[in-house]
């Protein structure tokens, strides 16, 4: 059933392996004692682990291969998703069916579990305002954490000094994400592809490292503490009751995200951005102002982030330097290219599925983050668009209808 | 006049660090224009393998020489090892993606690896052991150049005349500077891209491992995080210099190594990754393609 070949080459990866793995898996030394302990067994494992995963991806690929061959006089068709995704008559009652759960979620699951969800959707909107720079303008910011870090440290630092409430500091924090990010924009617009990347990258690093060491300015690594919660008109709220009134105001806040990234995108600016992203000097033949345009993506999508920080700092009511590091952004990141990118849809179940699945791992205790980097790339392995690739706008010219035939298409 | 020298050659040790990972960083992007986020996980593997087996020989009791020798052709072998691997598993096969695919398969690979060696080894730091003696002729300069900058300074010239002969002369580089300008043309000529890709990763990552074997004796201890910043570092320096030309990695790396060098003696050393950054924002400003990079005609 199996041909001797594949199981000769199967038999050569695992060797390959036992050998790669050689000094880190099975030699461990201590310097100060003088020992060396060899752990023969982890060579063991790794060769009879790789061994069978190499004959399972064989499996899988053959299969796959086999299904495509069938598959190929049927042409492309559509995959389920995107067709439950075109017609309204699916998406409408799927979404009032998704928001309703979202509404009931307190009410049918954990404190807990509601802390986490939380935690989601506060990834859903940080992925949704990174999917307008990345996804729909096509610029790839590699420093998204920053802007999230100066909304979560604005409200942290002006409830320390001056006392200002949640609601007060929400659009501050906002509008100062939106301000620093064109005050980035301005700079960097001249750069390209992964110079741009590289340069944000570097931003997110400076913010980081500012907000680490201006003690004076922002209490250094230790952070920001006793942030006040969010009133609900000036009432306080017990902890598992302030849990699920953030709870609610981040649904909210996603629902209105959804909203208008939604409108966006089929506005004016949405389409210059599609544009832009597609290409730039074609753009500008057409009269599109390049370099508003990339300002706007760039500041919409910080404001967007500064308003999730301003609700993470009051969800965690402390603050530090350490939860804005460039892991933040690259996990920001992977959910809009894993979920796909420019689809809300996408972006949506890439935020859930990469914010949840770690928490859920938990069971895993220590390999938690081992199996998440291997998550992450065996996903883009075998799902190179991300889970639901979006579908270009594309008008169907249907030839029944038509008499006059092909020349007047 | 003694302190700036002394500034001057940390910077020089410390920029010739960063050109070894840079190097690879180039490299790779010249031939495939992925930015290869586990880089510095490799830089991080060649010091954890060089620690290893050096330690090991020497419980056992090898001779110093000895002991650095089959040091670090251990780390480049199993460096270049992995970086071959890591090319085959999570890159190749995104090949013909859209650009983000592989950087998000890199950004994967990189945080697997990070937590393999966490996870295999130890999360502490772990002292690694002085492979460079202190040179009796070194002595009258001993306060100001320590032996161990000059060795990794004559190394790492060593090596860059080595990796410019390579690439110079020899068939492999000829094929690798083809693949790198045209990738469809240097299928058509007869040249096997996907064994010039594997040629470049491995080189890259053996230029690696000797830079993690060179800082780690240099530094005395290692720790599974030290790749990260390295590797942000090193590309930092590579797009300073123009990513994908090979000596404007080396001038980038030599730059930024200075500026943190004297941001550290004069100013202070907290914010020495703010002057990297800010350096290297303000170069691209008035540079955009960096240090020494070509700039790209663009046409729809």
């Amino acid at each position: 059933m199996f041909p001797v070949k594949e199981l000769k080459r199967s038999a050569l990866i695992s060797l390959w392996f036992a050998f790669l793995t050689f000094p880190i898996m099975v030699i461990k030394v201590d310097p100060i004692e003088r020992l060396v302990n060899y752990r023969w067994d982890n060579m063991f494992f790794i060769a009879f682990g790789s061994f069978v995963l190499s004959i399972l991806a064989k499996v899988f690929i053959i299969r796959k291969e086999k299904k495509e061959a069938r598959k190929k006089p049927k042409a492309a068709t559509e995959p389920f998703m995107q067709r439950v995704i075109r017609e309204p008559r699916f998406l409408y009652p799927l979404s009032i069916a998704c928001f309703v759960f979202g509404l009931s979620f307190p009410y049918l699951f954990s404190t807990y579990q509601t802390n986490i969800m939380t935690t989601a959707l506060m990834y859903v909107v940080l992925g949704l305002g990174l999917n307008i720079v990345v996804g729909v303008a096509g610029l790839l910011d590699l420093g998204y954490v920053a802007f999230y870090a100066v909304g979560a440290y604005s409200y942290a630092l002006l409830n320390f000094h001056f006392g200002l409430g949640f609601w007060v500091v929400l659009p501050i924090g906002g509008i100062l994400a939106a301000f620093l990010g064109i005050l980035l924009g301005f700079p960097v617009l001249r750069l390209r592809g992964d110079y741009l990347a590289i340069v944000t990258l570097g931003f997110g690093e400076i913010i980081r490292l500012i907000l680490e060491n201006w003690n004076t300015f922002s209490q250094g690594p230790s952070g920001v503490a006793n942030i006040a919660r969010p009133s609900f008109f000036g009432i306080d709220m017990s902890f598992a009751g302030g849990i699920i009134y953030i709870y609610y105001l981040v649904l909210l806040l996603v629902v209105f995200t959804i909203f208008v990234v939604n409108r966006l995108q089929n506005s004016r600016l949405g389409r210059a951005w599609l544009a832009l992203r597609e290409d730039e000097i074609a753009c500008e033949a057409m009269g599109i102002d390049k370099t508003k345009t990339k300002l706007m993506a760039f500041s919409l999508g910080a404001c967007w982030a500064g308003l999730v920080g301003v609700i993470f700092a009051a969800k965690t009511t402390f603050v530090n330097p350490a939860s804005f590091t460039f892991l933040e952004s690259a996990i920001i990141l992977s959910i809009v290219v894993l979920g796909g990118m420019g689809s809300i849809i996408g972006v949506i179940m890439g935020a859930l599925i990469l914010i949840l699945l770690p928490e859920y791992l938990r069971a895993l205790s220590e390999y938690r983050m081992l199996a998440f980097g291997a998550i992450l790339v065996i996903m883009m392995v075998f799902k190179p668009n991300g889970i639901i690739s979006n579908v270009r706008r594309s008008y169907r010219f249907k030839k029944n209808v038509s008499t006059g035939g092909e020349s007047n298409g | 006049m003694d302190y700036f020298i002394e500034l001057f050659f940390g910077g020089l040790t410390r920029g010739s660090i960063y050109a070894l990972i840079a190097l690879g960083y180039t490299m790779v992007y010249g031939i495939i224009g992925l930015i290869n986020f586990a880089h510095g996980e490799i830089y991080m593997i060649g010091a954890f393998t060089s620690f290893i087996v050096a330690t090991v020989l020497s419980i056992y009791g090898f001779p110093l020489l000895a002991i650095v020798v089959i040091a670090g052709l251990a780390a480049a072998v199993w460096s270049s090892a992995y970086g071959f691997t890591i090319e085959k598993l999570a890159y190749r096969p995104l090949r013909k993606a859209p650009r983000l695919a592989p950087l998000i398969s890199a950004i994967g690979m990189s945080i697997f690896l990070q937590n393999y060696v966490l996870l295999a080894q130890t999360s502490d730091f772990l002292p690694f052991p002085a492979l460079i003696p202190e040179f009796a002729f070194m002595e009258p300069v001993a306060h100001i150049v320590g032996s161990s900058d000059l060795v990794i300074l004559v190394t790492t010239t060593l090596v860059m005349i080595a990796l410019t002969c390579l690439i110079k002369y020899t068939k492999i580089g000829k094929a690798m500077r083809a693949t790198a300008q045209d990738k469809t043309m240097a299928v058509l000529v007869g040249i096997n891209v996907d064994r010039v890709i594997s040629a470049t990763f491995i080189i890259g990552s053996a230029l690696a491992a000797i830079g993690g074997l060179l800082i780690a004796s240099h530094i005395g201890q290692i720790n599974f995080y030290i790749g990260f910043i390295a590797g942000i570092k090193a590309f930092t320096a590579a797009v300073l210099g123009g990513i994908g030309s090979i000596p404007g990695a080396v001038l980038g790396s030599l730059v930024l190594g200075l500026t943190e060098s004297f941001a550290t003696g004069y100013v202070s050393s907290d914010y020495e990754d703010v002057f990297a950054f800010s350096l290297l924002v303000l170069i691209l400003i008035f540079k955009p393609s960096g240090l020494l990079g070509k700039a790209e005609n663009k046409k729809v």
